[in-house]
C-alpha cells in the first residue's frame, strides 16, 4: 500500500542545513538524556526555579503598564512576516546603505564561510586579540573556538559569558548565560582564574561585578578589534542596533580601531520606524525592564567617533532552509528576548544545557531541528508540554506549539523503518478492532496484578519495552476485574 | 556563485515564485502620548522612570542648570571635585559648564578614563520609559565622552522631554551614532540581583532645566 502514496514534496527544498562539526547547535546527547542528569541536580532546578519565576513576574509587570501591547505584538509579528517575505530586497537594501555609509558587507552561507572571513578580517589588523559582545549568533558558529585555533585570544565581554568563558563552560540561558552559576560558584571561578584578583574577594555581587570591571577594564582600552552581533539592521538606512546593559557592548563598538558584527540574515527589519515597535516589545519581554539601560546603534562610520573600519557579516547557516519552511518559517521571527524560556515548566526543570544548542528553551526547539535538519535534533520537538504559554508570552507571536507539532510530524515521515511506538500502535488497533482479542488482552493484563504485589502503581523496573513508559511515568496496577466484567456482575448481561 | 548570490538566490527559492506578501502592517499601537513635549507631567513621570533605575534627578529653572550642574557634580564625585577631573561635551552652552573644566577634543578616546566625570547635553528624553539619548551632536560628544569617566551628568531640557518611544525615535537622526541611555550601567548576572556600574558609568545624574 505504501508503495502507491506519491512522494510528499519536500518541506526545506533541499536547501542546506547548518553544517556539522562546526558551532553549537547539536548537543553530544539528546534531550530525553540530557535532561535526566539536569533533573537530578537540586542545585540547578533551585536556581532555574528562582531566576524564571523572578524574570516572569517583573516582565509581566511592566507589559501589563502598556495599554497597547496586544497592538505592538501584533505589529511586531506583522512586521517580521512582511520582511521575511522581501527578505531579499530589504538584504540588498541593507547592503547599499551600509556600503554607502563606509561599511564592508560580506556574506556568509554557513557558519565555517562567516569563522574564515572573521578571522581573515582580525588577521588583517595585524592583532592577535579580539574583544567580544555577547551574540547568539557569533555561538552558534562557534567564532570563539575558530578564533582561538588560529591563534587568536578571545575575550568575552559580558560578565555571565565572562563566567562561562572563565570556567569552560557553556551558556544555559540565552539572556542570563549563567543562570545556572550561584554566587558562591562564581567567586570560585574568578579566584581561580583571574589573574592577580584580590584573595580576599567575597561571594557579594557587587565585588565579584568589581573584580570583572578591573580584570576587563584594561582589555577595552588596549582592544584594537571587537565583535559584535546585532538585536536589529535598518535596511532603509543601514544602521545597526545592540542592546545591552552592562555598557561592555558600548565599549567594543565604540572603543576599537576595527568592528566585525556577525548578524544573521533574519535580523534585518525595513525602517527606522520599526524599532519603535521593537524597542518596546524587546527590553519589556527579557529583562522586564521599560528599556534596557544601553542601546547604541550605528550607520556605517562615523568619522572622529567610534570604529573607523566597520565590517558587516550576513550569516544565512541554515536559515533558508528555515524560511523555505510556510509552517516553521515564523521561527525566524524571534527577536532573542528568552521569554518562552522564562515561561516553560519544562526549561525550568530541565534547563538550558540539556537542549544541546545555543538556543534552548520553546525556541530553541523548534529552531534548532530546523537549522540543522531535523534528524540531527529528533527529540527537541518532543521537549514541550504543548501547554502554549512559549506562544503567550512572545512578542512576536510565533506559535511555537504548532511548528512543534509540524516538526515531530516532519520527524516521524522521516522514518524509514517503523518505530517501536508505530508497531505498538499497529497492534493495539488490531486488537481493538476484534472483540475476542481485546477481552483475552484485557485478562493477560491482569497478570499485572502479581508483579504489582499489591501496591497502586506498577514497579518502575519493567523490561523493555514498558520501560520507556515507567522510567517518567507512573503506569497503573490493572483492576481485579474490567468495566465489562463489573457491569455483568453488578446488572447481569 | 559567490556567496552573496548564493545566500540570495537561496531566499528567493525558498520564497518561491508566487511568494505571498503579507497585509499591511496595522500601527494602531499609541503613536504619541498625547501630552505636548516638555508638559508637566511628562518630567513628573521622567523624574520617576529615571529614579527607578536608581539614577539621581536634579531639577531646576532654566537659568539654574550651570550651578545645579555644579551641584550634581558635588553629589557625584563628593565635595573638593578638581575642575580638571571633569570634561564636557565641545558644544555644551558655555553657562552650563564648570568653571575651569576641560573640553573634549580630538585626544585619543582612551585618554577619557583617566577623568572622574563628564557632562553632556541629550537630543531627546522618553519619559515612559526613563530614556535619555546621545547624538553624536556636538551638545552630547563622542560616545566615549559618556562612557569612560565614572560618573555621567546629563542635563536634559523641558523642550526635549516627549512622553512615548515613537516620539523618540522620529526625532533622531538614524544615520548619526546613538547612545539610548536609561539608568546607569548594570548587570543583573549574578542570582539575578542588580548591581550598578559594570564597564559604564556607575553614576547617573540628571539635571532636568524647566
Amino acid at each position: 500500500m505504501t508503495a502507491t502514496v506519491p512522494p510528499k514534496a519536500p518541506t526545506f527544498l533541499g536547501l542546506p542545513t547548518a553544517p556539522r562539526g562546526v558551532g553549537h547547535l547539536r548537543g553530544d546527547q539528546s534531550f530525553p538524556d540530557a535532561a535526566r542528569g539536569a533533573l537530578r541536580d537540586g542545585q540547578l532546578r533551585a536556581n532555574l526555579g528562582h531566576a524564571t519565576s523572578t524574570i516572569r513576574g517583573k516582565r509581566a509587570k511592566v507589559v501589563g503598564e502598556l495599554p497597547d501591547w496586544a497592538q505592538l505584538r501584533e505589529a511586531g509579528r506583522a512586521l517580521k512576516a512582511a520582511t521575511m517575505a522581501r527578505l531579499d530586497e530589504h538584504l540588498e537594501e541593507l547592503e547599499r546603505q551600509v556600503t554607502a555609509r563606509g561599511g564592508v558587507v560580506h556574506w556568509a552561507r554557513d557558519a565555517n564561510e562567516a569563522n574564515e572571513i572573521v578571522t581573515r578580517l582580525v588577521q588583517a589588523t595585524g592583532t592577535s586579540e579580539v574583544v567580544k559582545v555577547k551574540s547568539m549568533a557569533t555561538q552558534e558558529i562557534g567564532l570563539n573556538e575558530a578564533l582561538e585555533a588560529a591563534g587568536l585570544d578571545v575575550f568575552e565581554t559580558d560578565l555571565a559569558e565572562l563566567i562561562v568563558q572563565l570556567g569552560e563552560d557553556s551558556p544555559s540561558h540565552i539572556l542570563v548565560p549563567a543562570i545556572h552559576k550561584n554566587r558562591a560558584e562564581i567567586r570560585e571561578i574568578f579566584a581561580r582564574t583571574i589573574p592577580g584578583v584580590d584573595p580576599e574577594l567575597t561571594d557579594d555581587p557587587r565585588q565579584l561585578a568589581m573584580a570583572a570591571r578591573t580584570h576587563l577594564r584594561e582589555r577595552f582600552l588596549r582592544a584594537r578589534v571587537a565583535v559584535s552581533g546585532a538585536n536589529f539592521a535598518v535596511a532603509e538606512t543601514g544602521t545597526l542596533t545592540v542592546v545591552e546593559s552592562e555598557g561592555n557592548g558600548r565599549m567594543c563598538l565604540t572603543l576599537p580601531e576595527t568592528l566585525i558584527t556577525v548578524m544573521g540574515i533574519e535580523k534585518v527589519v525595513p525602517t527606522w520606524r520599526d524599532l519603535e515597535v521593537f524597542l518596546q516589545l524587546l527590553p519589556r519581554s527579557s529583562t522586564g525592564e521599560r528599556m534596557n539601560p544601553y542601546t547604541s546603534t550605528w550607520a556605517g562610520v562615523t568619522p572622529g567617533d567610534g570604529p573607523q573600519e566597520f565590517h558587516l557579516v550576513l550569516l544565512d547557516n541554515g536559515r533558508t532552509g528555515v524560511l523555505a519552511d510556510e509552517v516553521g518559517r515564523e521561527a525566524l521571527h524571534c527577536i532573542r528576548c528568552s521569554a518562552c524560556l522564562n515561561v516553560c515548566p519544562v526549561y525550568e526543570r530541565a534547563g538550558g544545557h540539556s537542549y544541546g544548542s545555543v538556543y534552548p528553551g520553546p525556541i530553541g526547539a523548534v529552531l534548532s531541528p530546523m537549522l540543522t535538519g531535523v534528524e540531527d535534533n529528533a527529540s527537541l520537538p518532543y521537549a514541550s508540554s504543548l501547554c502554549g504559554a512559549c506562544y503567550d508570552v512572545c512578542p512576536v507571536a510565533i506559535d511555537i506549539p504548532s511548528i512543534l507539532v509540524h516538526l515531530r510530524a516532519e520527524h516521524v515521515e522521516a522514518q524509514e523503518r517503523p518505530t517501536a511506538e508505530a508497531v505498538a500502535f499497529r497492534g493495539l488497533a488490531r486488537v481493538m478492532s476484534h472483540p475476542r482479542l481485546w477481552h483475552l488482552a484485557q485478562r493477560a493484563s491482569r497478570l499485572g496484578r502479581l508483579i504489582a504485589r499489591g501496591r497502586p502503581t506498577l514497579p518502575n523496573a519493567l523490561p523493555p519495552p514498558i520501560s520507556g513508559w515507567t522510567r517518567s511515568r507512573d503506569l497503573p496496577t490493572p483492576p481485579k476485574e474490567t468495566f465489562v466484567e463489573s457491569w455483568v456482575r453488578e446488572h447481569g448481561s | 556563485m559567490s556567496a552573496r548570490e548564493e545566500v540570495l538566490s537561496r531566499v528567493r527559492q525558498a520564497l518561491g515564485e508566487d511568494r505571498t506578501t503579507p497585509d499591511e502592517v496595522v500601527r494602531d499601537y499609541r503613536l504619541a502620548d498625547g501630552r505636548p513635549a516638555g508638559d508637566p507631567a511628562l518630567l513628573e513621570l521622567l523624574v520617576d522612570r529615571v529614579e527607578d533605575y536608581r539614577a539621581t534627578v536634579l531639577r531646576c529653572s532654566p537659568a539654574e542648570v550651570g550651578a545645579t550642574v555644579r551641584a550634581a557634580l558635588d553629589q557625584g564625585l563628593g565635595d573638593g571635585w578638581a575642575a580638571g577631573d571633569v570634561v564636557v561635551a565641545p558644544g555644551l552652552a558655555e553657562d552650563w559648564r564648570p568653571a575651569g573644566c576641560d573640553v573634549d577634543d580630538d585626544r585619543p578616546a582612551v585618554q577619557l578614563a583617566d577623568r572622574a566625570a563628564s557632562v553632556t547635553a541629550v537630543a531627546v528624553a522618553v519619559a515612559e520609559t526613563g530614556t535619555l539619548v546621545l547624538d553624536g551632536s556636538p551638545a552630547c560628544g563622542r560616545r566615549a565622552l559618556s562612557l569612560l569617566p565614572d560618573c555621567l551628568v546629563c542635563v536634559v531640557t523641558a523642550d526635549q522631554v516627549v512622553g512615548s518611544v515613537p516620539e523618540g525615535l522620529a526625532r533622531l537622526d538614524p544615520l548619526r551614532p546613538l547612545t539610548m541611555v536609561s539608568g546607569p550601567s548594570a548587570t543583573s548576572d549574578i542570582e539575578l540581583q542588580r548591581v550598578e556600574g559594570v564597564h559604564g558609568p556607575r553614576t547617573l545624574l540628571v539635571v532636568l532645566a524647566g
